[in-house]
Formats: structure tokens, C-alpha cells, sequence
């Protein structure tokens, strides 16, 4: 399973690297139009071809990967810093009003997808990458929330926790000292999977519009882009789709490498 | 069992009356009055007033919301801001498409998933188990919006099996109006698909590890009958919790891939009204999406049920 | 002509040795009990009969049931056999049922999967197992599902499961061991008259040396995968020939000495003590139920004294335990400790905590994983207003693991590194190094071996001596209980039905509950005590 581990990890590192270089070497301008050089399939000087317009499609993915990261990246840390906490809490306080009052408002916040909170802020704010960013963002609070509170809970159970009850900490001390770094392992997995949920879902809502704006450029919205033209260019819809297929399978294969590499009995929710 | 069903019907209504509030409240904070909107910059400042009583914008917030709120639960969504004609008729036309197909990919997902879990659970750590497992491990990766484009390409204009868009309509009798909903639910279904036969497979193997699985095999169940009689039903109590969560990911699902195959459904609605700033149409879809998410989720607590006699209890 | 032949039975499981040359037998209506600590590879023996082992294990020799050859018999032949001639009963009926299945539909499938009646047949043959095994069809009707049973109902329907087709072979591993003494005396009384009436052979696998005893006809003791002495029941605890097997029952029966208490002064006092829990409401808008888990309990703990606590499970000891280190808030009733009260205005007073220190039961759940010894030991430090830094520190740590007979190196070392015995030891040595007035050991050596046990017991003895320990001591082993307490409180149903001098209470129970909780109790017979 270490093949996983590492196949998924390199997947991952050059998805990044990709990114990273983009800030200073792409070998086109990403937004420099050429409309005779328009829909060219790929060949030596364009790797991947080039769009309606003409651009370097490769350069547009490099430039793209950054949007993808970042969206997915910072939505995973929203996700972690509220949703953690509330898990934390909830289990210490287990059964009690505290507990009740978070359980139901992740409930309620699972009622709404991302797609439709991001619906929603579009609607009053207009479009734009920040909005793919809160939207999955929230999505993700529940989601840790709930995985924290969960092996929290379980760990609540076991002696050393009563032991460290018996030496007098308080109920904040040891969610941070004993539980946290307990679940830490799960959270780091969960966090890979939500990491490529959100690239997934960044995409999606890039493609209808209510993601990342031109002049941004998004793999959603390259596919978007390529939709009409998917009969004559069909490398148009292709390159981007593969892209990110391949990014998220290298997140997935990095996030259960790591899961059976860290501890073959943690279950993590895969919804 | 009834016990159980009122605690959960209780909870059903009070998420859709917090879940309303949530909606009201955000479409509220947007910028701008809906009615200065559609007469333009240079309307008469008494024609726009005369507009807001009309569109009842002129009450009380408080007031707004309960006629919203009470409006919805006898079928009256309000007027439509653009084109002032009732939302519950423009939603109705499209929710027939919306719905229909997530609940066609439901049961496609459905289908494909438990067989390959069961089948992968079955053959653990062999050829079998790392086919389905490499399978799913690809569909769980692939957007399924670019699956439907690729799907279009494939078998609407290569092979032309299928159209590459549009709606027939119901009206043409169901098969025809399943045909154009097949290969968007099929795009829909597949990548769903995929994560299902995952947790099928993962709840299936754990409930291996069982004690009472080791006594059915100490009775003289063969491995297969184990698996059959005392796995699956037991495996499907995680198993449910995943279809309930995925029916929302379908209903969001249904709006993306309708953009890919010029469906007339939910999402094209919401989006035009979105760029037209018709927003009492955004919020009632929004509402309904909401209401159709927590409504199937009640509906798997009562499946639970029915799966596991430790929540029915005996009075 | 015996019905169950073990030949020179080699086992290894991923390469790993398991048995080496196992040989027993088991004759019709006779009860054969395999003994041994964990790791002896007495379940692996049991499993071996079942074609039941895991699929990395090689095994050599021959068993021979009833005339098949066990080790060369396929998949499709050991399932026939599975159920129509051999029954087995596992160590714990709460998860050894499965959950969403009705009690009579799990019994009748015994017999619907070997083919052997009608479905009609099948379930009338369920329902008179289910009256066999002391499951009268008024109580226990066959649409029950397990989780309405208590644990001992439920090893009743894996019985009747079990025995369903008349089986001429049982294998019962550890049937009794998750179980109360006064529901383990009923079913080992069951099984052995199912022997009697059904001719079976009975293969019983157990740890405890007293149900041995009592119940076997022969017996075979295990070690590491060997045998090292078989024989007749009676002949064998007269005449026990291998020094392991002296051993074994020496340290079942071990008994300390303790020093004489000093004169009474009053160091824990619970007074009227009330616990109540909420149930969930039985309906929707019935009043709120309470669940009364300890029912206005009062008893003295004296400086210097060590109390014993037993009762079975569910009487509210450990319920009373936490009240007793401020874990749980308690409805009426005081608990002082040192004349000052555990629980002051809601929150529990650390002045008073810093007293108190225990140790649990699970030798592999009481730590966290991720610490050092070092960092494990000191965690009561925290109750210190000033705790020891530096070396004051180090030296503490190493005094304290000192004194449970370790070594002061093991300090930095992680918990997966130590034993089940050592880990006690560990957690022993957290409760004494901020020197507690008073240790609660709540159930601390029921999980170990009777080897490791024994040793815990004289560590404990011999600390009472340097110490002067004050302890309270929770278990439901009541010969351990006779052997490391001055007095001892019975507890049922939230109450304390009887306390007094240790030895008194013993031999003199006054309540029925205690004499009845005595009389449940296996003991060694004499024979074996006098070798």
C-alpha cells in the first residue's frame, strides 16, 4: 500500500509544482490571445494545444492549478479551524445543550450542498472565486466536526482519559493535550480527502459560472469554455478534464496510502 | 416505532423552519431593492413604490417572512421579479426534469454500486476486489460534468445513440422522456456509483470482523452465506447514511449536468434568475433543494428503522 | 472410542509457532477443559477443531472427529460438519449474536442450513432449544431480537444455537468469562446437564482454574503451545506433576499478607450518597424517568484501611466510584475526604483531588499512547501547586517507578513497549507519586493473568507495608477481594446490603444476596489447595 502512498504523493508534488512554477516560468503568456494559431491540437510547440482563442493551453492548466489549490486549500482550513473546535467541544460536553445546539447546526449546514450555498452568496454578492471558497468552506465545517466528534467520543471512553480527569484537568486541557493529537492522523486523512472534494467541487462551480471570473483561469471554467466546441477540439475538453482527474486521484491515492500508512483502523467518512 | 417517527418528524419540520430563516435572512442582506432593479436608474420614485407594494415589499420584514414562509406551505413561491408571473408554475415545469433525474441516477448508483461492493467484499485482497477497487478509485476522481461532456462526445455525436441535448418532454410518454435523461443520469451516477461501492465494500469488511459472523460460521454458513444473510443487512446501516448524503450531492449534481446537456431544469432556472436578479425565484429554489435534502434524510431515518430493530423500540 | 481425536497438532499462523504437538481427546458425554494463560493457544486448539482458523495458519498432524478427518477435509465439507456435529459457544454473548436477526430465526438457521427439517419442523425444534435452555416461549418468545436480552439470555440462545442439530461434539470457548458469578453458575450448570441429557462431549476452554474444577471431567493444561500435563480431574489436582501447573494453581489461590491496620480515624466518609441518571422518555410527552444508580449508599474508610467493594455488574459500583473521585456530580448525600467535600458547589475542589489517585482496569487503555513513561507517571503532578521541576522531578519518577519494581530508564520509554503486568505497575506508580492520602483501584488486576496477577497482589502487600496505603478496592473476583482487603461493602442494586470485617463476611454472610454471591462463586477443592 506504501505504492499508493507514493504514486499519490508524486501525482500530488507535481500538481503543486506545477502550480508553483506558473508564478514564474509558463512558456506562453496564459491570457495572450493568438487567433491564428486558434484550436490547434497538440504538437511540439503547444504540448497541449490551444483554445478559441488561441492561448497556450498549458500555460492556462499551470495557472489554473493555482486557482484549484488555493480554493480547495483554504476551504480545507476553514473547514479544520471551525469545524475541529466544534467536534472538540461537542464531544467533552457530550450530551449536554452544547452538544445538542452544534449537532443540529451541522445537520442543518448538511441540508445545504455547496452548490447551493454558493448559489446563495452568488446571489448577493456576485460572482467570484471567494465564493467557491466559502461556500466549500463552510461545507467543510460539518464535515470535520462531526469526524472529530466522533473519534473523540470514543476516545472520551478510555481510561487515560479518566486518569487524566482524576489529575484534575479540565475538560478544555485535555480535548487539546489527549484527544487532538489522537485524531490527529484522521484529521490529516479526512483533510486530503476534503482537500480533493474541494478541487472537485471548485471545478463544478467554476464550470456554471459560479466560481472563479474571467480573467482568473479555472480548469472549470476551461471546460466550459471547451463545451461548445467539444465536436471539432475535442483536446479542448480533454486536457483540463485530465488534469483534474489526475490531481484528485493523486490527493485520493495520498489520502488512504496515508490512512493504511498511519493507522490500518482509522475509518474515514468518504461522503 | 411511531415514537421514533414523530421524534424524527419533529425534527423535519423544525430544520426546514431554521433552514427557511437561513435563506430569508441571507437573500435579505443583498444589496439593492429587487423593484429599483427591474424599472432601471431613471423610474419615477412613485412607480417603484407603487411596484413594491405590488411585489409586497413594502410590510415588515418579519411580515415578509411568514407570508413566504406560509405562501410556500399552500404552493404560492410569490411573483416572479422578471417575469412577474407565478415562481411555483416556472419551478413546477422544472422540477419534473430535475427531480426525475436525480432519482434515475439514484437508482443507477444504486444498482451498479451494490453488487461491486459486495462483490469486491467478497473477493478481498484478490483480482476481483482490486479491479473494482482501482475502478472506483478512478470514478471517485472524475468530475462528473466532464464525464457527461466525454459522454456526449462518445454517444451523442460519435456514436449518435443518443441526442447530444434537450428535453423531450413527459409529454411524448416516459421512455422517451427517460431516453434524453439517460446519459445525464448515467454521468450522474457513475462517479456517486463509485464512492457507494467504496463504503459498501469498507462496511461490508467490518462487519466480517463481527463476533456473530464467526458464530453463522460456526453453524455451518459457507463465507458466502455469512456474507449474505448476516453481512448485507447489517453493512446497510452505514450504507444509508451514504445514499441519504448523496441525494443532496445528486440534487446539486442534477443542476451542474443539466448545463452540459441543455436540460430545462432547476439550474437553468436559478441561474438565469441569478444574473437577472430575480431573487424570490433563487430563494424558492434554493428553499426547495433545501426541502427535498432534508426531506430524503428523514426518509433514510425511518429506512434505519427498518434495518435495525435496536431503534424500534418495544413499548 | 473417543469422539474427538487431537494427534500431534503443530500450528503456525504467518510463520509464527502456535502449538507445537498438541494431542487430546474427548470421548461421548465427557467434559474435557483446556486451561491456560493467554497466549497458550488453548482458543487456537478450538478453532483448529472448527476448520476455523485464519487463512495464514498451516497446521500439521490429524484430528479426527467422529471419523472425518478435520485437517484434509475441504471448505464444503467442513460446513456440513460445522453446526450438524460440532457446536460452538464464543466468550461473549454480547456481540456473538447478530443484532438485526430475531433469537428464533438465528437459532432455526442451524438447522435450515444443513437441510436437515422443514421450515415448520425447524422452528418448532428453535422454540423447544429455546425452552431447553431455560428460555420458556411466555418470556422469551422466538421474535425477541438480542439486544432485549441481558448477557446471560443471550450465551443461553448461542447455546441453544449451538446444540439446535444435537451435535455429539460442544466446544465452548470461555462461555462463562464475560459473565456475573451467579449467571456463570447457571450456565456452567446448563451445559454440564445438556452433556448429561444429549451424550455430547463438551471441549471447555477457560482461563479460570475453580470452573475447571468443578465442571471437567479431564483436564489439559497449556502452555505456550505446549501441553505440559493431562489427566483425570481429581486425580490430577491430587497429584499435579509439572512445576507450571503447581504454579498456575498456587497464583489462583494466591493470598497475601497485609500489616495490621492502625486505629481507626475516618479518612474517606460517604454519606447518603444519591445518583440518579435520566432515562430517555418512553413516550413523547411522559415525564421524565430516572434510572436511581446509587441509592443513598453511606460508608467509612478509615486511615490506613483497605476497603473492598464487589458486587456484579450493574449494581452501581462503578457508578459509586466516580462519585467517589469527583467524576460524577452526585443528586443528595455527601463525599468528604480528609473532613472536606469532594464536590464543592459543583465543581470537584482540587485541594481535596490532589488526595486521591486510582488505578483502572485495562492495562492497554490507561495510557495515552503518544507520551513517555516519563510524561504518563507525572500527570497527577498537576494537582501540585508547585510541582517538582528538574531533577526534584527526574527523581521523583524514578522513585516512584522503583517502588512497583521497575527501572528508572524505563521512564523514557512508550507504553507499547511494556507487558500487561508492567503496565499495572505503571499505573500504579502514577497513583503514588504525588503520594494520595487514599488509591481507588478500581477492578486493576482482573484483567491480568494469574501469574501477573499474583505478582500485583504481593507488589500491592508490599507497598501497604512501606506506604501505609489507604485503598478502596473494586472487583467482582471475590477471592481476590478476601485476600487484599481488611473489610469489604456488598453492593446490589445501588445499595449496600452488607459490610464488615473481610474474613467475617466470608465466612459468615449475613445477607442472602452475599450468601447466595459465595455460594455462585467457584472454588478450588481442597485437594488442590493442599499440593
Amino acid at each position: 500500500m506504501t505504492r499508493n502512498l507514493l504514486l499519490g504523493a508524486l501525482l500530488s508534488m507535481l500538481v503543486l509544482l506545477m502550480a508553483l512554477v506558473s508564478f514564474v516560468w509558463t512558456p506562453y503568456d496564459h491570457v495572450a490571445m493568438n487567433i491564428p494559431a486558434k484550436l490547434q491540437p497538440p504538437d511540439a510547440e503547444h504540448w497541449l494545444g490551444t483554445d478559441h482563442f488561441g492561448r497556450d493551453m498549458f500555460s492556462m492548466i499551470m495557472v489554473g492549478a493555482r486557482t484549484s489549490i488555493a480554493v480547495a486549500l483554504v476551504a480545507v482550513g476553514i473547514g479544520m479551524l471551525l469545524g475541529v473546535p466544534l467536534g472538540l467541544a461537542a464531544a467533552a460536553r457530550k450530551g449536554s445543550w452544547l452538544d445538542e445546539v452544534i449537532m443540529r447546526g451541522n445537520d442543518l449546514v448538511f441540508a445545504f450542498p455547496s452548490l447551493v450555498i454558493a448559489i446563495l452568496i452568488t446571489a448577493v454578492l456576485g460572482a467570484g472565486a471567494v465564493n467557491a471558497i466559502i461556500a466549500i468552506g463552510i461545507f467543510n465545517i460539518p464535515v470535520f466536526a462531526r469526524i472529530t466528534r466522533g473519534a473523540a467520543l470514543s476516545l472520551w471512553e478510555r481510561d487515560f482519559i479518566l486518569a487524566a480527569r482524576v489529575a484534575g484537568k479540565s475538560g478544555a486541557r485535555i480535548s487539546f493535550e489527549h484527544i487532538l493529537p489522537n485524531v490527529m492522523n484522521l484529521l490529516i486523512v479526512q483533510g486530503t480527502i476534503q482537500f480533493s472534494l474541494g478541487i472537485l467541487a471548485e471545478a463544478g462551480l467554476s464550470y456554471v459560472g459560479l466560481g472563479a471570473q474571467p480573467p482568473t483561469p479555472s480548469w472549470g471554467r476551461m471546460l466550459a469554455d471547451a463545451q461548445t466546441m467539444v465536436s471539432i477540439a475535442p483536446h479542448l475538453a480533454l486536457v483540463p478534464g485530465v488534469a483534474i482527474v489526475l490531481t484528485v486521484l493523486g490527493l485520493n491515492l495520498m489520502g488512504d496510502g496515508l490512512r493504511d500508512y498511519l493507522d490500518p483502523r482509522l475509518r474515514v467518512s468518504r461522503a | 416505532m411511531l415514537r421514533y417517527s414523530l421524534k424524527r418528524l419533529i425534527s423535519l419540520v423544525l430544520s426546514l423552519v431554521v433552514a427557511s430563516l437561513v435563506i430569508f435572512l441571507v437573500i435579505e442582506v443583498a444589496p439593492g431593492d429587487p423593484a429599483s432593479f427591474m424599472l432601471g436608474i431613471n423610474a419615477q420614485p412613485d412607480t417603484v413604490a407603487a411596484l413594491r407594494s405590488e411585489l409586497g415589499l413594502d410590510v415588515p420584514k418579519w411580515q415578509r417572512y411568514l407570508d413566504w414562509a406560509g405562501g410556500m406551505l399552500i404552493g404560492d413561491f410569490g411573483t416572479s421579479y422578471t417575469y412577474r408571473t407565478p415562481v411555483s408554475e416556472m419551478i413546477a415545469d422544472r422540477l419534473w426534469v430535475s427531480l426525475p433525474l436525480a432519482l434515475f441516477a439514484l437508482t443507477i448508483s444504486t444498482l451498479v454500486a451494490f453488487p461491486a461492493g459486495i462483490y469486491a467484499a467478497s473477493r478481498r485482497g484478490r483480482a476481483g476486489d482490486a479491479a473494482v477497487m482501482g475502478a472506483t478509485q478512478l470514478g471517485v476522481a472524475i468530475p462528473n460534468f466532464w464525464f457527461a461532456m466525454m459522454m456526449v462526445l462518445v454517444f451523442a455525436i460519435n456514436l449518435r445513440w443518443f441526442s447530444a441535448g434537450g428535453f423531450a418532454g413527459w409529454d411524448k410518454g416516459i421512455l422517451a422522456g427517460l431516453h434524453s435523461l439517460t446519459l445525464p443520469a448515467i454521468s450522474l451516477a457513475l462517479p456517486q456509483a463509485a464512492i457507494l461501492a467504496r463504503v459498501m465494500r469498507s462496511s461490508l469488511l467490518d462487519i466480517l470482523g463481527e463476533d456473530f459472523m464467526r458464530t453463522a460460521r460456526a453453524k455451518g454458513l459457507s463465507r458466502g452465506q455469512a456474507l449474505w444473510r448476516h453481512g448485507v443487512r447489517n453493512a446497510l446501516i452505514p450504507v444509508l447514511t451514504i445514499i441519504g448524503l448523496q441525494f443532496s450531492f445528486l440534487l446539486a449534481g442534477a443542476i451542474i449536468i443539466e448545463q452540459v446537456f441543455y436540460l430545462p431544469g432547476l439550474g437553468r432556472l436559478v441561474f438565469q434568475a441569478i444574473s437577472s436578479r430575480d431573487l424570490i425565484v433563487v430563494e424558492s429554489v434554493v428553499m426547495l433543494l433545501v426541502f427535498s435534502v432534508i426531506t430524503v434524510n428523514f426518509v433514510v431515518d425511518l429506512a434505519y428503522a427498518l434495518v435495525d430493530p435496536r431503534l424500534r423500540r418495544r413499548s | 472410542m473417543s469422539l474427538l481425536e487431537i494427534d500431534n497438532l503443530s500450528l503456525a499462523i504467518g510463520g509464527t509457532p502456535i502449538l507445537n504437538e498438541v494431542s487430546l481427546s474427548v470421548a461421548p458425554g465427557e467434559i474435557v477443559a483446556v486451561t491456560g494463560e493467554s497466549g497458550s493457544g488453548k482458543s487456537m486448539t478450538a478453532l483448529a477443531v472448527m476448520g476455523l482458523l485464519p487463512s495464514d495458519a498451516r497446521a500439521s498432524g490429524a484430528i479426527d472427529l467422529d471419523g472425518a478427518d478435520i485437517l484434509s477435509s475441504t471448505e464444503a465439507e467442513m460446513c456440513r460438519l460445522r453446526g450438524s456435529a460440532v457446536g460452538m459457544v464464543f466468550q461473549e454473548p454480547m456481540t456473538a449474536l447478530n443484532p438485526v436477526m430475531t433469537i428464533g430465526d438465528q437459532v432455526a438457521e442451524t438447522i435450515l442450513v444443513h437441510k436437515a427439517m422443514s421450515p415448520e419442523a425447524a422452528r418448532q425444534r428453535a422454540r423447544e432449544m429455546l425452552d431447553r435452555v431455560g428460555l420458556p416461549a411466555g418470556r422469551f418468545p422466538m421474535s425477541r431480537y438480542p439486544h432485549e436480552l441481558s448477557g446471560g439470555q443471550r450465551q443461553r440462545v448461542v447455546i441453544a444455537m449451538a446444540i439446535a442439530l444435537r451435535p455429539k461434539l460442544l466446544i465452548a470457548d470461555e462461555p462463562t468469562t464475560a459473565l456475573d458469578v451467579t449467571t456463570q453458575a447457571q450456565i456452567l450448570d446448563l451445559l454440564k446437564s445438556l452433556v448429561a441429557d444429549f451424550e455430547m462431549g463438551l471441549l471447555m476452554i477457560t482461563h479460570d482454574l475453580a470452573v475447571v474444577a468443578h465442571l471437567a471431567d479431564r483436564i489439559v493444561v497449556m502452555r505456550r503451545g505446549d501441553v505440559v500435563e493431562t489427566g483425570e480431574t481429581a486425580e490430577l489436582l491430587a497429584h499435579m506433576q509439572h512445576p507450571y501447573t503447581k504454579m498456575l494453581f498456587q497464583a489462583s489461590t494466591h493470598k497475601v499478607s497485609l500489616p495490621v491496620p492502625p486505629a481507626p480515624e475516618p479518612l474517606l466518609q460517604v454519606r447518603n450518597v444519591v445518583r440518579d441518571y435520566r432515562l430517555p422518555r418512553t413516550r413523547l410527552f411522559a415525564p421524565v424517568e430516572h434510572f436511581r444508580a446509587v441509592n443513598d449508599v453511606s460508608f467509612v474508610l478509615n486511615r490506613g484501611e483497605r476497603l473492598g467493594l464487589v458486587g456484579e455488574s450493574g449494581c452501581g459500583k462503578s457508578t459509586l466510584t466516580r462519585a467517589v473521585l469527583g467524576l460524577e456530580p452526585v443528586q443528595s448525600g455527601a463525599i468528604l475526604l480528609d473532613g472536606l467535600p469532594v464536590h464543592a458547589g459543583g465543581a470537584p475542589d482540587i485541594s481535596v483531588r490532589r488526595k486521591m489517585q486510582v488505578v483502572f482496569q485495562d492495562p492497554f487503555g490507561s495510557f495515552n499512547p503518544r507520551h513517555r513513561v516519563d510524561r504518563l507517571v507525572t500527570e497527577p503532578f498537576h494537582l501540585l501547586d508547585e510541582p517538582p521541576r528538574g531533577a526534584a522531578r527526574k527523581e521523583a519518577i524514578a522513585e516512584a517507578l522503583t517502588a512497583v519494581g521497575l527501572h528508572p530508564d524505563d521512564a523514557r520509554k512508550y507504553i507499547h513497549e511494556f507487558s500487561g503486568g508492567q503496565r499495572q505497575r505503571i499505573a500504579i506508580a502514577r497513583a503514588l507519586i504525588i503520594r494520595p492520602e487514599l488509591i481507588v483501584f478500581d477492578e486493576a488486576v482482573s484483567a491480568l493473568d494469574v501469574s501477573v496477577r499474583a505478582q500485583i497482589l504481593d507488589l500491592l502487600a508490599e507497598l501497604c507495608g512501606a506506604y501505609d496505603l489507604t485503598y478502596l478496592f473494586i472487583s467482582h473476583d471475590l477471592s481476590v477481594v478476601r485476600t487484599v482487603t481488611d473489610r469489604v461493602l456488598v453492593m446490589r442494586a445501588g445499595q449496600i446490603v452488607e459490610q464488615g470485617d473481610t474474613e467475617a463476611v466470608f465466612q459468615n454472610p449475613q445477607h442472602p444476596y452475599t450468601r447466595s454471591l459465595i455460594a455462585a462463586a467457584p472454588q478450588l477443592p481442597e485437594p488442590a489447595l493442599a499440593s
